[in-house]
């Protein structure tokens, strides 16, 4: 089968400013496939090139077999998208909406019909068709928004940070949602700055300052880092991770809440160095433990690998 | 181009606009205001002058004179003074905008065929209205010199008639160039917003990511639209004919035809403008600049443009609204066709298709 989407040499420019730098990707037929990277680190630029909202710089781009260059019509028609921001139109009720986009993708007669009644079941929304959309909690706007993009059971789905915003409950409903889609052999596209909604993807693709700095399975990702996290509570978290950055053998030394989260480089005997140094500097220890590494110290890893700073 | 998407779009936006009370405000309630406020308050007419009158004759022929006056109609007499010197007094208080000054021995060989003297002295501050007051003034005098029985003072009798607007009243020629102001408002405040509207608030980037090209967004935006237009122009054109009795001598299927030609081209520029500018602060401010204020002033529908400086007159030809005007006043007062009007229609033919074009580039460049 060939690849939903394929990026090659992707770059867009804005000025002076490269907001995606030679990016290189294939995503799979049948993929949930995530852009995890913070804010301004290119993500929404590629979306909007690979949606054909925004002409590329330089590079090509194929979705669904066709041109993003030369076929953006054809792209449309095979593509369900939703933006960052809720771009559904507040002041029609939820029926408006859903007949809006009907129309504007030619669904009619039984189909419509079909349609309508999964979308309101979907998004729980049965009942409460004729509610203002402006007036829907943010997690049901969320999920009207995706059953208007999928309205004409495109084959591959674009979301931009579609739960930014929506409370855990409702951002775990809506992936389950796309669990669904996926099982049903829809393509997703779908970018993140949540690290925890990383773990649905079945690949990752790490984006950094407009630059794809790896791209793998979330497990694999993980084991990538080869040297295991220590995690430690501390009396105070602040000076600790100073202490720590300052000594020879720690990669990476950052705060997660009020823990602190220690990367060593591979070889050194982590927790007793870590143990040594902190007692020189004075800090009482309360706890320590080696954690599997999350999708965040690997990110935080490969971008101190590649000697940048984190964007966001 | 696809005539379901084309509806979807056309559907949505009179929802939208269905639910939008400032939308609905500027759609009929200004119009309705605009039309009262030309129609009744704002009178071009100049009637009911306030005269003074010095008669130092204290004869019979200098009240038949002051009658007469006062029997065209244009002048009231609001003082009889008494001494020269109030002369100054009420012309510097606008108490009169014209002194009637008879002297002791104007009917003293009056009819004689020796010219006899009489002064009108008029408050020049306001222009225009001594203008017309000093030629009813002398029209009056003229009459009034005829009624002597002395035609050696006047060689020539001159019989006016003024056609087309026979009684000389402003609302005739006023309300058909009031329909094309109005259009233009709606142009420039409904749908300069239109585009911008949702390019602010999103919606326009998920409008976009469907199969829906730029010509059923454009159109499909414009039809509801043009319905509110011909809602406005059919209640202007019946408050017209109706409340304010002017006449419709032409082809009322003509004016309708042309009406629907110019909203397309009003219309669409603000679409235009809209696309151009994504936001609805700009999009309004350029809106009115560009449609409303040049359709009030620069249309010939107040000011004449004949009378403009050359420099503003060429600007005249790039405001659609000044084709409009003489098409309505054609159509209605002159019941003029095709045959005279041509030249206009060709005008917003050209207007309408540049106005579309323009708006249908202005919002691909934005899509790249």
């Amino acid at each position: 089968m060939p690849d939903a989407v394929v990026a090659r040499n992707l770059t867009r420019r804005f000025g002076d400013f490269v907001a995606v730098d030679d990016v290189t990707f294939s995503v799979a037929t049948g993929e949930i496939f995530g852009f995890l990277g913070p804010n301004g680190a290119g993500k929404t630029t590629t979306i909007k090139m690979l949606t054909c909202l925004l002409a590329p710089t330089s590079g090509d781009a194929w979705v669904a077999g066709a041109d993003v260059r030369t076929a953006p019509r054809e792209i449309r028609s095979r593509i369900g998208y939703m933006s960052q921001m809720f771009s559904l139109y507040a002041d029609l009720t939820v029926a408006e909406n859903i007949q809006l986009f009907a129309g504007l993708y030619g669904l009619r007669g039984t189909r419509l019909a079909d349609r309508r009644a999964w979308l309101l079941e979907m998004a729980g929304l049965a009942g409460r068709e004729h509610l203002m959309t402006q007036d829907l909690p943010l997690g049901w706007k969320q999920r009207l928004a995706l059953g208007c993009a999928v309205m004409h059971e495109p084959p591959i789905l674009f979301l931009d940070e579609p739960t930014s915003g929506v409370d855990p409950t409702s951002r775990r409903h809506f992936w389950d949602l796309i669990d669904g889609l996926a099982a049903q052999g829809t393509t997703v596209f779908v970018s993140t700055h949540y690290m925890e909604e990383a773990e649905y993807c079945h690949r990752l693709a790490l984006m950094n300052r407009g630059r794809l700095i790896a791209l793998d399975r979330p497990r694999q990702l993980r084991g990538s880092l080869g040297q295991p996290v220590v995690e430690l509570l501390v009396d105070d978290p602040a000076r600790a991770v100073e202490a720590l950055r300052a000594a020879p053998g720690v990669l990476e030394a950052a705060m997660y809440g009020r823990a602190v989260h220690v990367t060593v480089a591979p070889g050194v005997a982590a927790e007793e160095m870590v143990f040594q140094r902190l007692a020189a500097a004075g800090r009482r220890i309360d706890r320590m433990r080696e954690i599997e590494p999350s999708l965040e110290d690997v990110f935080v890893a490969l971008v101190r690998r590649e000697g940048g700073a984190v964007v966001g | 181009m696809n005539v379901r998407r084309l509806w979807a779009i056309a559907r949505k936006e009179a929802i939208q606009l269905r639910r939008d009370a400032r939308s609905l405000a500027l759609a009929f309630a200004l119009p309705g205001a605009l039309l009262l406020l030309f129609g009744y308050a704002i009178s071009l007419d100049v009637r009911n002058i306030d005269i003074a009158v010095l008669d130092q004759s204290h004869s019979e022929a200098s009240r038949h004179l002051v009658d007469a006056f006062v029997a065209s109609g244009y002048f009231r007499v609001a003082e009889r003074l008494e001494r020269d010197a109030d002369v100054q007094h009420v012309l510097d208080r606008g108490e009169a905008r014209l002194v009637l000054v008879i002297p002791p021995d104007f009917a003293r060989g009056l009819g004689s065929g020796r010219p006899r003297a009489l002064q009108l002295l008029l408050d020049g501050s306001d222009a225009n209205t001594a203008t017309i007051a000093q030629n009813y003034a002398e029209a009056i005098v003229t009459r009034f010199t005829g009624t002597l029985g002395d035609r050696r003072a006047l060689p020539i009798d001159a019989r006016t008639r003024i056609w087309y607007n026979e009684t000389l009243e402003s609302r005739n020629m006023i309300v058909p160039g009031l329909i094309a102001v109005i259009m233009s408002i709606i142009a420039a405040m409904l749908t300069a917003l239109t585009i911008a509207r949702e390019w602010e608030r999103g919606t326009m980037e998920q409008l976009v990511a469907t199969p829906v090209s730029r010509t059923e967004v454009v159109l499909g935006k414009l039809l509801p639209y043009v319905a509110i237009g011909v809602i406005d122009v059919t209640a202007a054109i019946l408050a017209g004919l109706i409340v304010f009795h002017v006449p419709l001598r032409g082809n009322i299927v003509l004016l309708a035809v042309l009406t629907l030609l110019f909203l397309v081209a009003a219309l669409a520029w603000g679409i235009f403008v809209s696309a151009a500018l994504k936001t609805q602060m700009l999009a309004t401010q350029a809106a009115i600049l560009s449609t409303y204020m040049p359709a009030l002033l620069l249309s010939g529908f107040i000011f004449s443009i004949g009378a403009m400086p050359f420099a503003l007159q060429a600007i005249t030809f790039a405001v659609s609204a000044r084709y409009y005007v003489v098409i309505t006043r054609g159509i209605f007062l002159k019941g003029v066709g095709l045959a005279v009007l041509w030249p206009e229609v060709l005008a917003l033919v050209a207007f309408a298709t540049v106005a579309i074009s323009l708006a249908l580039w202005a919002f691909r460049k934005e899509l790249a």
